[in-house]
């Protein structure tokens, strides 16, 4: 009998010890995205494009060629890399509040332009980075550093649904949410990533995907508690699954 | 050699296909639009790439990405897009990248009008956007300077990866002049074995603005410092008109330094020993001939579209050696040689103090 | 039956707990000890009733577990 490895760290991604506090689902999505890069042996054909927000240093753990953006701009940088460089794979990861609030305009003229890039944004519901203020994501009622009383839907409106509002774009080829709370989503979001990258390696389209995250440390709960918070409170307002497949066109 | 009639925004844009340009991404705005129209046309036939972007910022996100990626990239832009570009115009100083951007000046601040103005010039020569940083900025005085310098602007670029600035204003832009493109091959920047082109065969690049250890971001700092001190050394540029022997020195850029020339052809004829030192640099700023005029001159005249920016520069150029006098108009008003001339009369009459 | 083993890198751990609720066998605890980074590291409790099946693997936020399976 021989012991055969079924797991190890993929090997597009570099040895350091991410920066992300402790059970931050941040670090399991950075670890797909490089399956996903494995997978697709693209290593060397790849350019990522990050955010600023907690995966600000998503440079430091993917041993790709990387390029930094403003503060939501990543899908205008993609796209003037992808322009440059038509025949790499280009993907960008943004959290909640670089793509739907300071950088609404950038994604959804990236994905209407139908710009043949990926694009990944991770929903944690809260501005992480900052020390968790209301984010574009937060659900009414979520108690944040800027909505002290929970997020009043009178004073601060509603939370975006980007990922549905992108699928009705006749640009978007593919449009999906996905989760990573538990091990059947984890291995669902994977499958889902990586469709997004072919969507773009077969020169279908823009891809969106939305992958809901925690934030314990600014929800103020423990890893295993923010699970089940995602579950019982995030989960019901932006369900998962695929708004949009290539092929299919709007109306 | 041949010469075409060309309107500056379009010789702009021909210049830096010339000059190697092969990516443009902008936004309409009134007085450049000529810019990006011709080239619309004209990169898809040298196989380029013209985009519209959805506005200034996502604009100049679009040049980081492209310049990142190793291309030799332009955007222009006016007054109100420039200053959507500043974040941008900091990230691509920040990261080193080399970009050219034209910025045919209107009048400011706000909405302000679309006549021509030198009103960007602090925005331009002192850092319009975050951080310390520097750009290498041309103050182009005709149509075929503003030719001659864009194409060179890409040179630089790529030199001294760093932005480089093309200053114009709403005349220079709209105006026809005969010009003459020497360059006659379309120019290729170097090879750029630190652009992000996909991490085949070798250690990943990485483009970034981003030192969060407070040591190495002073390194970064001091490793731009060091760069911008050798760009001083070696880029300033200007040009001396009868500025010699002269009793006053006119100091102007661009359209206005077109009009002060004329002024000191006047003068002369009228036994004034006016001169002109124009800048053609604004960035670095050609402070020596300034120094040394203040030698012989007894006064200094500083001309501009403006409330009086440029005159900053002249006057610690001039370092208190000699009064430095300012006239200036607004509102895309532009100072006309009359005034100007009178204002040179006053001073060398000893009527102004 | 099929035999695995987990293989938590302490130092990489962040005591998170993640591991703990997703081994379907409850063979996943926190150590009372703390590793370098001052975390109470994931250990497995009873490595022979492992399985091998990598949910621990799956979830784990910081890439600190790396699972083996025995062929017969
Ligand atoms: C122009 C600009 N405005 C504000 C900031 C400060 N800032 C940094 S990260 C961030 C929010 C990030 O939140 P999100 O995108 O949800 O990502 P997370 O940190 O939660 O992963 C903000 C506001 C900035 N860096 N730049």
């Amino acid at each position: 009998m021989s012991a055969a490895k079924v797991f190890t760290k993929p090997a597009s991604m570099t040895d350091k010890i991410m920066h992300f506090c402790p059970g931050c689902t941040h670090g399991i999505i950075q670890r797909l995205v490089a399956e996903v890069i494995d997978e697709l042996d693209i290593r060397e054909n790849t350019i990522a494009v990050g955010p600023v927000g907690c995966a600000v240093f998503c440079y430091d753990y993917w041993d790709v060629d990387f390029h930094q953006a403003s503060h939501g701009r990543a899908p205008a940088v993609a796209t003037g890399v992808k322009r440059v460089h038509p025949d790499k794979v280009v993907f960008s990861l943004q959290g909640d509040g670089d793509i739907a609030a300071i950088g609404t305009t950038e994604i959804v003229h990236a994905a209407a332009r139908g710009e043949k890039i990926s694009c990944l944004f991770v929903n944690n519901s809260i501005y992480g980075m900052t020390g968790g203020q209301m984010a574009p994501t937060t659900i009414v009622g979520q108690k944040t550093t800027t909505t002290p009383g929970g997020r009043d839907s009178n004073m601060a409106g509603y939370p975006v649904k980007l990922t549905e509002m992108l699928a009705v774009l006749d640009g978007t080829a593919y449009s999906a949410r996905v989760s990573v709370h538990n091990p059947a989503n984890v291995i669902k979001a994977k499958k889902v990533i990586k469709k997004a990258f072919e969507v773009q390696i077969k020169g279908e389209g823009f891809a969106i995907v939305e992958i809901l995250s925690t934030c314990p440390t600014n929800w103020g709960l423990s890893p295993v508690e923010s699970i089940k918070w995602l579950e019982e409170n995030i989960l019901p307002y932006f369900p998962i699954g695929e708004f949009k497949t290539p092929g299919e066109v709007s109306r | 050699m041949s010469k075409v009639l060309m309107k500056g925004n379009e010789a702009v844009a021909e210049a830096a296909v010339l000059g190697g340009c092969r990516y443009f991404f902008g936004y309409p705005i009134t007085p450049q639009n000529e810019i990006p129209e011709y080239l619309a046309k004209r990169l898809p036939e040298v196989g380029g790439t013209f985009l519209q972007a959805e506005s200034e910022i996502s604009a100049i996100n679009m040049v980081f990405g492209a310049a990142g990626s190793g291309a030799r990239v332009m955007t222009s832009s006016s007054g109100p897009g420039i200053s959507l570009k500043q974040e941008g115009i900091s990230y691509i100083s920040g990261a080193e990248l080399p970009c050219v951007i034209v910025n045919m000046v209107r009048g400011g601040p706000g909405l302000g009008n679309i006549g021509p103005a030198q009103s960007d010039y602090f925005q331009a020569t002192k850092g319009g956007g975050h951080g310390d940083y520097r750009l290498i900025v041309f103050g182009p005085a005709s149509v075929q300077e503003l030719v001659d310098l864009t194409i060179e602007a890409f040179e630089l670029a790529d030199r001294y990866r760093n932005p480089v600035m093309i200053l114009g204003d709403g005349i220079l832009g709209q105006m026809m002049e005969p010009v003459e493109f020497k360059v006659k091959e379309i120019r290729k920047g170097p090879e750029k074995p630190w652009a992000a082109t996909g991490a085949k065969g070798r250690a990943r690049n990485l483009i970034t603005s981003l030192y969060i250890v407070p040591e190495e971001l002073e390194e970064h700092c001091r490793k731009l410092k060091e760069k911008y001190d050798r760009i001083a050394a070696v880029e300033k540029r200007h040009e001396s008109y009868f500025a010699d022997d002269t009793e006053i020195v006119l100091a102007a850029y661009g359209t206005t330094a077109r009009i002060c020339k004329a002024v000191v052809d006047q003068a002369r004829d009228e036994g004034i020993r006016a001169g002109l030192i124009r800048p053609v640099t604004l960035w670095p700023f050609p402070d020596e001939p300034y120094y040394k005029a203040a030698e012989h001159a007894d006064a200094f005249l500083t001309v501009e579209m403006s409330n009086g920016q440029m005159v900053e520069d002249v006057r610690l150029s001039v370092n208190g050696r000699k009064p430095v006098h300012f006239l200036g108009r607004t509102g895309g008003i532009v100072p006309t040689k009359a005034e100007i001339y009178a204002e040179v009369k006053k001073i060398v009459e000893g009527g102004v103090r | 039956m099929a035999k695995g083993r987990a293989i938590i890198c302490e130092d990489r751990c962040k005591g998170c707990g993640l591991c703990v609720t997703a081994c379907p066998q409850g063979l996943i605890e926190l150590s009372k000890k703390l590793n370098n980074s001052g975390f109470h590291p994931a250990v497995v409790s009873d490595m022979e009733k492992c399985k091998g099946c990598a949910l621990c693997a799956l979830m784990c936020p910081d890439v600190a577990i790396e699972v083996e399976k025995e062929e017969s």
